[in-house]
């Protein structure tokens, strides 16, 4: 073998066998991530109806236009108090699973299976059941069925705007759907906090109960709870295949609830097809979700050295 | 040279490797064979009614001058084609529920005005109406569709209810007609805005963009028109979150709602489970307006980016154009469609008689396209708002106020292209 190629392939042949099994997932990033992505920063620049090669150079235009389109901005403030709400919601209730569980003397593999299970259950068919079995509008939905023996009159839970009864549906749809996967994770941080911590402190006097948790259990849960807390932010973010599959319809999206990512799909790839639009909103969202990561890892001082 | 386990594992990835990216690009499947010539890549959406697919086949397998393979394509057509139009592997010929303004002008179609040379007037006016764009035609009709309003006439008759023949009659009687059981009216699950748009504003006696190209419904009269709608939700007269949508009849069928508002392609179905239990209404008139309901038509198109254009053209003239037969049995053999030629809507027996008569007469009387100007954007700034207005009782005189500017900004932006 030449010189050059041998130097190439390096010692052992490394290099060759790194390239062969890094090259593949690296080709496939580059291809449908990075080359897309730097694409769609280029056409937020351009005037791109229904082209992807636009010749329109516009400048800051189709940002001016995204920040000054009430939709957009209507839809990123719903985001942020859907965000305030469901990650603190999940939080809690998964923590609560897990305390519960962990503390089962019985039936516990069983109890974590049939909680985990949801997880396994794809959003686009729990949205589908939600929508049409559970809250259907009409008189023979499932928990209009159940309001009905009460007396109460048929709710259409999907179009109601006032009380946003919508909130309901999606709420109840998300917080099933990934509340047993944060469970899991609590249980295994929960799993190793050495028991040495709980005998002295009950030694030391802790209260079991509230006291315990509050000192032990909580603080040694400080990793797990972060990287519950980062995973819940950026999946509230990124809301869209239960947002769609319960309130979109062959005409498109009504005005509320909708996530960026439901406007920016029907703005970019919907009949309008204004690409460059399109994009300039992606482009807003993708930093915004990048600086709310940034501010979240400042605050939990993630990365850093314990003291 | 012995092959090392090492050895064959790394050929085995590369030609896994191979296999994967050979097979990503491979080419389509789902072609038909047979004919001869250039090969022409036809696309239809899905129509639901059996038969179409099998007709459609046919008309292709019969034309000779070219080997033309139909794509028969389910789910989010109009996304699909959007998309495939960006592309050099999109269809030669594809049919439209358009095309849009944007499409003619990003030049994603190819002009077809002289397909229609000496027969243009045979074509309804009002399906013809947006396929023009600058005194050219963009695309080829093929059918006519429309909607209206089915009411049960049973129902209408214990409620001692008249058939509503204005937008106040309309809202009392959705109220009347409503009981624990029935609600009086079903406008698809959103509760109107996505399947009326513009229909109140053209029952009005407006539109959302006039022929000279003006934004068409800054007028107190819209405002008004649009808030009357606001009365049925809050009369609690609609359907709302029922299993199927607008599109599918089976609301009326089922007994949930006394009204409906559907497609001509339901009539068949309701004809055939209610008898004469039904009657038919276009949306009714408000203050100085006139009824109405839209007529829309899928039209047969040529995508700019085909190899074929020559003989793409030479196709759609012969299949939407010269074969009058094929047209014919396309509209009234399978799904319940109107003839977009004027000659073979008089001739066909199966709309010249009952509802499906009176719908006819709908469309030539009060028949309305949704005009090319009226933009994607401007139609969902105006569906935000109307459902705004119904909905939430958000006032309708500033959320129009609102449309008009997003229309005007659509309009200056479209004809700035020119």
């Amino acid at each position: 073998m030449a010189p050059v190629v041998r130097k190439l392939l390096g010692p052992q042949n490394r290099n060759l066998w790194f390239w062969v099994f890094v090259g593949p997932f690296a080709i496939g990033l580059t291809l449908f991530t990075y080359v897309p992505l730097c694409w769609s920063v280029y056409l937020s620049f351009f005037d791109a109806h229904n082209t992807v090669s636009p010749t329109d150079f516009v400048g800051l235009d189709n940002y001016t236009a995204m920040l000054g389109d009430d939709a957009f901005t209507d839809s990123l403030v719903t985001f942020g108090l859907f965000t305030a709400f469901i990650v603190p919601a999940t939080f809690v209730l998964s923590l609560s699973l897990a305390l519960m569980v962990n503390r089962l003397r019985w039936a516990q593999a069983f109890f974590r299976s049939v909680f985990f299970l949801p997880v396994a259950c794809s959003y686009v068919v729990a949205a589908l059941i939600w929508k049409m079995s559970l809250f259907s509008g009409v008189r023979f939905g499932l928990v209009n069925t159940v309001l009905g023996w009460f007396g109460v009159d048929q709710i259409a839970w999907l179009s109601t705007t006032d009380p946003p009864w919508y909130w309901l549906v999606i709420v109840t749809v998300r917080l099933w759907l990934q509340t047993g996967f944060y469970m899991v994770l609590f249980l295994a941080g929960l799993q190793r906090i050495p028991p040495l911590l709980y005998e002295a402190a009950a030694v030391d006097g802790a209260r079991p109960g509230w006291q315990t948790f509050r000192y032990v259990t909580f603080p040694q849960l400080r990793a797990t709870s972060v990287a519950v807390v980062l995973l819940l932010v950026i999946n509230a973010f990124q809301a869209f295949d239960e947002f769609y599959n319960l309130l979109s319809d062959a005409r498109g999206y009504p005005p509320y609830a909708r996530p960026p990512l439901v406007y920016l799909y029907y703005t970019a790839l919907g009949q309008e097809q204004n690409l460059g639009l399109g994009s300039a909103g992606a482009v807003i969202l993708a930093l915004i979700i990048a600086l709310v990561t940034v501010a979240q890892a400042r605050f939990f001082r993630l990365g850093r050295k314990e003291d | 040279m012995s092959i090392s386990r090492r050895r064959l594992l790394g050929a085995g990835t590369g030609a896994a490797l191979t296999g994967a990216l050979t097979a990503a690009c491979g080419s389509n499947t789902g072609r038909d064979d047979g004919g001869s010539g250039p090969r022409i890549e036809q696309w239809y959406h899905q129509y639901g009614e059996s038969g179409t697919e099998q007709a459609v086949r046919r008309y292709a397998g019969a034309y000779k001058q070219a080997d033309v393979s139909i794509q028969w394509r389910p789910g989010n057509y109009d996304q699909q084609t959007a998309a495939a139009l960006l592309t050099d592997s999109g269809p030669d010929v594809f049919e439209v529920n358009g095309p849009s303004l944007d499409q003619i002008q990003a030049e994603q179609v190819v002009d077809l005005t002289d397909l229609l040379s000496g027969v243009k007037d045979d074509f309804n006016p009002a399906a013809l109406a947006p396929k023009i764009h600058d005194g050219r035609i963009w695309a080829v009709p093929q059918v006519v569709d429309t909607q209206l309003l089915y009411y049960r006439k049973s129902l209408l008759d214990d409620a001692g209810v008249e058939p509503p023949k204005s937008l106040d009659e309309l809202v009392d009687a959705a109220r009347k007609l409503t009981t624990g059981k029935v609600k009086g009216l079903f406008l698809g699950n959103d509760g109107g805005p996505g399947v009326l748009e513009a229909t109140p504003l053209y029952a009005a006696g407006l539109s959302p963009v006039t022929e000279e190209g003006k934004v068409g419904f800054d007028d107190p009269a819209a405002a008004r028109t649009l808030g009357k709608l606001r009365r049925l939700h809050q009369d609690k007269s609609l359907l709302l979150g029922a299993p199927s949508d607008w599109s599918d009849p089976s609301a009326l069928l089922q007994g949930l709602t006394a009204m409906q508002w559907s497609g001509l392609w339901a009539l068949p179905r309701i004809a055939k489970e209610l008898g004469d239990d039904f009657g038919v209404l276009p949306f009714p008139k408000d203050g100085a307006g006139a009824p109405a309901v839209p007529v829309g038509a899928y039209g047969a198109a040529v995508s700019a980016r085909s190899k074929h254009q020559r003989e793409a053209k030479a196709y759609v003239k012969w299949l939407w154009v010269d074969r009058t037969d094929y047209q014919e049995d396309f509209a009234l053999s399978y799904g319940f469609h109107i003839p977009a030629r004027l000659s073979l809507a008089k001739k066909a027996a199966t709309l010249r008689k009952g509802p499906a008569a009176e719908v006819v007469g709908f469309t030539t009387d009060h028949g309305f396209a949704q005009p090319l100007l009226w933009t994607t954007a401007a139609r969902t700034a105006y569906r935000d708002a109307l459902s705004r207005i119904v909905k939430d009782g958000a006032n309708p005189e500033s959320e129009l106020r609102a449309v008009v500017r997003k229309t005007e900004s659509e309009l200056r932006r479209v004809r700035k292209k020119h």
